[in-house]
């Protein structure tokens, strides 16, 4: 068990590395285009000539590629000799604000988190359940409802079942969701009344392929011999079901949860738009018209990392689960 | 007794042979068969798909207008004789703007998936197929790309290259083309372990003989049916980004982009721009999703074939002069039953 | 080692009657005729066999008697079991979950796979016992303990708490005795018990079979397609083919005495160790049938020596050629 698991974690290495290539790579396309942007900007509210190369210079700009990358990884030193980067903990500075991107990204994440879980909570209340009882009815209309159900909801587009919410009853009761966060320290009831309605959408959308992959485990669970050895001892169906072959399905289950986690974010960045709350999304939407690199990077890094250790984690303890794993 | 066994031989095991390989001939011709008998809930997703694909292909004659007329006269007009969805705010069709953006989906679903799955296949051949060190360093790239939410690297990478469909496309698939080529590469090493490619390399056939022969026919399973689910989710991912803007820009009809602003902005005055292109993408997907669940079920390996369910220790006994259900009438078993 | 004790079985009267029984599978193939009217009985205490080739049937008329058939695509059409006093055919699932497991218990091939991996074997034995006698937790656990006493697995006591991978395969397939037999079931059946385990552990697994039969007056059904399992362990011997019955003798005279071609056939391709090293093994011409296409007469007439036209037209039908003993073939009066 402990092999594995220091296996596991040095696997993270190699990984956050190539993500960190991905990551920045993947936004310094076409550099120069930040820089015209602000030199746009800038000439249009000062009136006066810009100085393009000096921008870029402060900017950090003005090296090759490969170096920003390496200087941003933090093992290349900066102009002034110091070491700033990711290694050692630096995230670098927003070009527009002039502040670290830490700071800028750190108070969104209660936000986007406290959604994703709750997104998560509800999808697997409503799709476990209805992922089981649609194996265990194989082919009946009940499978066949369930099966449909679970369809309708990965084939809602989240942003059109949420501009309808957010539209509709403002046309016939005049509700709308408020602009400020409540957070939830000062109001309970309120952050959740105001969380509920973004969660519920997000867990219906992510219950739809839970819920198959819940099917789908549960029936190869259920041919298999152990199984068959729990009916030939008269069990009933209830105590097959639940303590032979729930079990068993949901271990693999649990790995889902891993997947689910890019696709929870995605979504919460079009619901955080729709819904006006202040998470990692709505900044991403916000950086991206402004083409600013620093926390684009930040935001996908931070991202990275936290599916990183929530795979780590759910690898962990489907091993503690399985005993197969652990007693090895 | 010699000719007794060489007719024995001759007869029952040969047909047999000659049946099953009839059979072998064609898996999408034997999908597709099975597909219209098991699956009605499947063939109902599929006319939906093809439906899509008729309107976006003669959308030029099926479409009143064309999709940027703007006409003043026509603002903000509800659904009416001349506009049957209604106009937007430039007086545009709505209709016709529908059935332009059913061929901006197709465009965009097709184009993707299939960059995608091209992608997935030479990936998960490679990695799969070449194991070792090219697997390793292929499957850590893999890795660190899945860590990396979709749409955030969508959205990034779009912010950088501008909007466009041809963009969107090809962001789409090498996005799809990565993940999906996981599936590719279990799939191939799946295969590779099994005896006959083992029999194969003895007698000494080629790499590409054996990729062909072998690997390519088993992969197609998973290749059809990833092809359908990145379908729906390409069109999806397509209307997401062009809601927040950053896909395919105006005049050009996408349904995503149909919803966002401006549909909006004149939600309260004219909901029904933002109704239809919804209801649109809903219909599709959901076609395009029940497609591709009735294909998963029938091409899966692991689903494949019925083992029924213990516990249900039916005995035909006193129904023996009825017929034992009616999924069994098909075929011999009727005759023979 | 001659014949086996029949002692405990020759006085009883039938513990299980299976009679004309049909199961079927309704395939994309065809209709696979499974099990096609086979009709024995079994004494109390007294041990049979089963024997054929891999999939003429036997087991598929084990799990009929135990109504586990997978439904779709197979289905039990016909015939009756009487046990008890029921027909096990015609009475309602919750009676017959009362009797699996705790009147007719079932040992299955590969005791690897047929054991619930996450479930340690302490709650696996206890599960029937608590079910079906009413333990509470503790005295089933004891229980539990105890019936691995009884087949053999050392240090019991704290072996009960292991999960089923910790045990090699021969401990696992004990671990399935003590389970089958936790409730005291009046038959087991043996489904190839000894099929996936070492040459040395078949024997130690035969011996404890046998041992608790005679201790508890169980009769037992093994079904195998080994000879050597069934020439020592068992009263009776039961040899089926395409579904159909075609011998049955009590052991020694089935071994002494073949008579329908398919039995003399298998007997003789037995490699023997009283024979001389460079003659040629003999085998069985021909294929397997294939059970989705049997043909009209006899299944077996394809790869039989002694066919004559006859044996086209008909199947034929279990007739008595000795004390005790059947056999379905038309010349079974010719040949000797």
């Amino acid at each position: 068990m402990r092999a594995y698991m220091i296996r596991r974690l040095l696997l993270i290495v190699p990984t956050m590395f190539v993500v960190t290539l991905i990551v920045f790579f993947s936004v310094r396309f076409i550099p120069g285009s930040t820089i015209d942007l602000m030199v746009a900007e800038m000439a249009g509210t000062s009136g006066e000539e810009v100085d393009r190369d000096a921008l870029e210079r402060a900017l950090g700009l003005d090296v090759p590629v490969h170096v920003q990358y390496a200087r941003w990884l933090g093992v290349w030193p900066q102009r002034d000799g110091s070491f700033h980067g990711l290694v050692q903990g630096h995230l670098g500075t927003s070009l527009w604000r002039n502040r670290a991107v830490l700071s800028e990204i750190l108070p969104r994440l209660p936000v986007s988190f406290e959604l994703g879980i709750l997104g998560l909570l509800i999808g697997l209340v409503v799709a476990i359940p209805i992922g089981v009882y649609s194996a265990i009815r194989q082919d009946t209309a009940a499978d066949y409802v369930g099966r449909s159900i679970a369809i309708f909801f990965i084939s809602m587009p989240t942003f059109w079942i949420g501009t309808m919410v957010v539209i509709y009853p403002s046309i016939w009761w005049g509700w709308s969701p408020s602009m400020e966060l409540i957070p939830f320290g000062e109001d309970p009831v309120g952050n959740l009344a105001q969380f509920g309605l973004p969660a519920f959408i997000l867990g219906m959308y992510t219950s739809g392929s839970m819920m198959r992959m819940t099917r789908t485990m549960m029936l190869e669970v259920l041919r298999q011999d152990y199984v068959r050895t729990a009916w030939s001892k008269g069990l009933t169906e209830r105590t097959v079901i639940l303590r032979h072959a729930v079990k068993n399905a949901l271990i693999p289950v649990i790995t889902l949860l891993g997947i689910m986690v890019p696709i929870l974010v995605g979504g919460t960045v079009i619901l955080e738009q729709i819904f006006c709350l202040p998470g990692m999304g709505r900044l991403l939407i916000e950086c991206l018209t402004r083409r600013d690199y620093p926390i684009l990077c930040g935001l996908n890094i931070i991202i990275a990392v936290f599916v990183l250790l929530i795979n780590l984690a759910v690898d962990l303890t489907y091993a503690h689960l399985d005993p197969r794993v652990q007693y090895k | 007794m010699k000719g007794k066994i060489a007719d024995m031989a001759a007869t029952p095991g040969k047909k047999d042979r000659e049946d099953r390989e009839e059979k072998r001939r064609s898996l999408v011709m034997d999908a597709l068969i099975r597909l219209v008998r098991e699956k009605p809930l499947g063939v109902i997703g599929a006319v939906i798909v093809l439906g899509m694909l008729f309107v976006g292909i003669f959308a030029n004659f099926l479409a009143p207008t064309g999709y940027n007329e703007m006409s003043l006269a026509s603002r903000l007009r509800p659904p009416s004789g001349e506009n049957l969805l209604g106009a937007d705010h430039l007086g545009r069709d709505i209709l016709s703007r529908i059935i332009y953006g059913a061929r901006i989906s197709m465009y965009v679903s097709l184009g993707s998936s299939g960059l995608g799955i091209v992608i997935a296949t030479i990936i998960g051949i490679i990695s799969g197929y070449l194991g070792g060190k090219a697997d390793t360093v292929i499957q850590r790239f893999v890795d660190g790309w899945m860590c990396i939410p979709a749409l955030f690297l969508i959205l990034t990478i779009m912010a950088v290259v501008g909007p466009g469909l041809v963009q969107v496309i090809v962001v789409l698939g090498a996005l799809y083309g990565v993940a999906s080529s996981r599936v590719i590469r279990s799939a191939v090493i799946a295969i590779k372990e099994n005896q006959y490619v083992h029999a194969s390399k003895a007698i000494g056939a080629r790499t590409r003989t054996i990729l062909v022969r072998h690997i390519l026919p088993n992969v197609m399973g998973p290749v059809i049916i990833l092809f359908t689910v990145n379908m729906g989710a390409a069109i999806i991912a397509e209307a997401s980004i062009s809601f927040l803007g950053f896909g395919i820009p105006p005049p050009t009809p996408s349904w995503g982009g149909m919803l966002s602003d401006s549909g909006r902005r004149y939600m309260l005055q004219a909901p029904w721009m933002a109704l239809w292109p919804g209801i649109a993408l809903a219909v599709v997907v959901y076609g395009i999703n029940m497609l591709g669940d009735a294909l998963r079920d029938i091409l899966d390996p692991r689903l494949r074939g019925r083992l029924g369910r213990y516990g249900r220790g039916k005995v035909a006994a006193a129904s023996l002069s009825g017929r034992p259900g009616r999924r069994f009438k098909r075929g011999k078993a009727a005759e023979q039953a | 080692m001659g014949e086996p004790e029949t002692g405990a079985g020759k006085a009883m009267g039938p513990v299980l009657e299976v009679k004309d029984l049909k199961t079927f599978f309704f395939t994309e193939e065809g209709l696979v005729k499974a099990v096609d009217g086979l009709s024995y009985t079994i004494r109390e205490g007294e041990s049979v066999g089963l024997v054929g080739e891999s999939a003429c049937g036997k087991s598929v008329s084990a799990l009929s008697i135990m109504r586990l058939i997978p439904y779709p695509p197979g289905l039990i059409v016909g015939g009756e079991i009487l046990f008890e006093g029921k027909d096990l055919l015609k009475i309602s699932e919750e009676e017959m979950r009362h009797i699996r497991g705790n009147r007719i218990a079932m040992v299955f091939q590969e005791p690897t796979t047929s054991l619930n991996p996450v479930l340690t074997v302490s709650r696996q034995l206890s599960e029937s016992l608590a079910l079906h006698r009413g333990l509470n937790r503790e005295e089933a656990r004891n229980e539990a303990v105890k019936s691995l006493d009884l087949v053999g697995i050392p240090d019991a006591h704290a072996r009960v708490n292991y999960y089923p991978h910790q045990f090699s395969g021969g401990m696992q397939q004990r671990i399935m005795i003590a389970m089958a037999l936790s409730c005291n079931p009046k038959v087991l059946i043996a489904d190839e018990p000894t099929t996936s385990v070492d040459v040395t552990v078949q024997a130690q697994l035969l011996e404890i079979i046998d041992d608790l039969r005679s201790r508890f007056g169980t009769a037992v059904i093994i079904i195998t397609h080994n000879l050597g399992v069934v020439a020592r362990y068992v009263d009776r011997v039961h040899v089926m083919y395409a579904g159909r019955l075609v011998e049955s003798a009590p052991t020694g005279v089935l071994f002494s005495r073949p008579r329908h071609p398919y039995t003399r056939g298998l007997l003789r391709s037995v490699p023997r160790l009283d024979v001389p090293r460079d003659r040629e093994l003999t085998a069985i011409d021909g294929l397997p049938p294939n059970l989705a296409r049997l043909p009209i007469g006899c299944a077996f007439e394809p790869r039989c020596h002694f066919a004559v036209d006859r044996c086209r037209e008909a199947p034929p039908v279990l007739e008595e050629v000795g004390q005790d003993h059947r056999s379905a073939c038309f010349r079974n009066h010719e040949l000797e």
